[in-house]
């Protein structure tokens, strides 16, 4: 990041932002983040209850989602979690696949393939799970020798101080044309999730493996069962959606196109007096 | 730029975005029909096997439990009654299956038939392990039974023996006429682990109907749609691309992976 600079016109300068590892990983990792998310959800419905434990209490879910004739006898959509009853028609447990209303926990434009189909639907999750942590692997080994790793993402020394203003100015959506580089916030939230987010995804996942189990069974007392397993991949899942909404919400809010552009093609624009030396 | 270039630019790039989520979506569907791209999805299954099985001691054991931890309600799928089953099953069931016979033949030395009593009389393996659905459901329970290596060591196996296939009494979607029965297949790696057993009793009870009975596969390290239930026959083989839809199993030939370790 930041590395050359070339004349720019007026106030603007070109900076080489990211390498093109970086932004290759970058879009590999959108793809099996999007494909993952779709085809997990596919997976869901064809059991959409979460439990505590290592077994399944049918009768005590967490959180389903699954559907209910109302007063007037029409179906409606009904998500259960933590003991409340949540309507949800239209969307969770009763929506439309074709223009037909069907019972289903996630609806079709949610889930890969759109029907159902829990044998598709492992197919494709298990294929970009694959490319999702051969992707990660050659990422992390790479920042580390790149110093990508080191010199972007680790919080730099006396950059602590500045964490309550930048806090600040994200809640109020005051941004400064920046110099290319990470704030203190973006810093520590790509470790969360390089770091914390995605292991955890990779390994709860794993959890839920009979093979795995039986070659690395304290696997299972880490996360205390089969099903927390499940229930934690479900909301390791549900943050990295957290993130991803809040991270494309700060690309648009702190311009699209140099950001985008930055992350294809490499090329950022900063303001003249943030041209780093 | 002017403001009015970087707007139109934005809006440009929002249509884009738009119609190709909605252009990947539609796609990811027809790449969903299409074989030869399920083919290639499905070639993750291979790496997964080889994976698991180069880091998996072979011996490595499933975790057993205490009977303390045995569910209150296990969950029974697939075949579960007389609408999978041939005319006559439920009844012979309520006798115990007096003319029962598990035949097993194919590539083996000593084709051999057994009774129920023949298979009890076998040192038996009791265990207590949590069944993983490909749903994503789990219950723990106790099954009892003779290792399914006792079985092939009685039979001997020929040398070009690999693939061992549970032909089944049921038919899935519904019993027909017993042209297309269930069927299932495993390696001899998972044929010869400890844990695979022929099971015989659930809970300390003779298995119940919905459960398989008289007799099913235990193959603890896999997912529970291997483990076929209603046994009628055992193949010992060393290809099963000729058998059912050739993929290895009824669930197998309807687009689930043959190897289930995860």
């Amino acid at each position: 990041m930041a590395a050359s600079s070339s004349a720019g016109t007026g106030e603007r300068h070109w900076i080489r932002r990211f390498s093109a590892s970086v932004r290759v990983s970058h879009w590999v990792n959108v793809l099996c983040v999007v494909i993952l998310l779709m085809s997990g959800l596919q997976i869901f419905n064809a059991h959409p209850a979460l439990y505590w434990g290592e077994d399944s209490d049918f009768d005590r879910p967490l959180l389903s989602i699954s559907w209910a004739s109302g007063a007037d006898g029409r179906p409606m959509g009904v998500t259960n979690i933590l003991g409340r009853r949540i309507e949800t028609t239209g969307v969770l447990g009763w929506s439309r696949l074709d223009g037909r209303p069907v019972p289903r926990a996630f609806p079709a434009w949610l889930t890969i393939p759109s029907w159902q189909d829990l044998a598709t639907g492992r197919i494709w999750h298990l294929f970009f799970a694959w490319v999702f942590v051969v992707n990660g692997v050659l990422f992390l080994g790479h920042s580390l020798v790149s110093r990508h790793f080191s010199r972007d993402l680790l919080p730099v020394r006396g950059e602590w101080r500045t964490i309550g203003r930048t806090v600040r100015d994200h809640l109020t959506f005051t941004f400064h044309r920046g110099t290319g580089t990470y704030n203190i916030v973006q810093r520590l939230t790509y470790l969360l999730v390089i770091l914390a987010l995605a292991p955890l995804a990779v390994l709860t996942g794993l959890t839920m493996s009979p093979g795995v189990m039986a070659a690395v069974p304290w696997l299972l007392d880490v996360f205390g069962g089969r099903q927390t397993a499940r229930t934690v991949h479900f909301v390791v899942t549900s943050l990295f959606v957290a993130f991803v909404v809040v991270h494309v919400v700060m690309v648009v809010a702190t311009g699209l196109v140099n950001n985008m552009r930055s992350m294809t093609t490499g090329w950022y624009v900063v303001a003249g007096r943030n041209v780093p030396q | 730029m002017s403001r009015h270039a970087r707007l139109d630019r934005r809006e440009f790039l929002a249509a884009g975005i738009a119609g190709s989520a909605a252009i990947v979506l539609g796609g990811c569907d027809r790449l969903s029909a299409a074989p030869t791209f399920r083919e290639f999805l499905g070639g993750a299954e291979g790496v997964t096997r080889r994976v698991q099985r180069a880091l998996l001691w072979r011996g490595a054991l499933a975790r057993e439990y205490r009977a303390a931890e045995i569910s209150g309600t296990f969950r029974a799928n697939g075949s579960q009654d007389a609408y999978n089953l041939p005319p006559g099953y439920i009844d012979a069931a309520a006798e115990g299956f007096p003319d029962w016979r598990l035949q097993v033949d194919g590539l083996v030395i000593r084709p051999a038939r057994f009774t129920l009593s023949d298979l009890r009389a076998l040192p038996a393996r009791t265990q207590i392990t949590r069944h993983d659905c490909v749903e994503g459901w789990s219950c723990i329970g106790g099954w009892t039974g003779p290792p399914l290596s006792a079985i092939l060591d009685r039979v001997g196996l020929r040398p070009e023996a690999r693939f061992i296939v549970f032909h089944c009494a049921d038919e899935l979607p519904r019993y027909v006429d017993g042209a297309n029965p269930f069927y299932e297949s495993i390696d001899l790696i998972d044929a010869y682990h400890p844990q695979t057993i022929l099971a015989y009793e659930m809970n300390g009870r003779p298995l119940p109907v919905a459960h398989g009975a008289p007799l099913r596969l235990r193959v603890e390290r896999q997912l529970g749609y291997k483990m076929a239930k209603f046994l009628a026959r055992i193949e010992v083989v060393n290809r099963f691309d000729r058998i059912g839809r050739g993929r290895g199993g009824t669930w197998e030939d309807d687009g689930y992976e043959w190897y289930a370790g995860i």
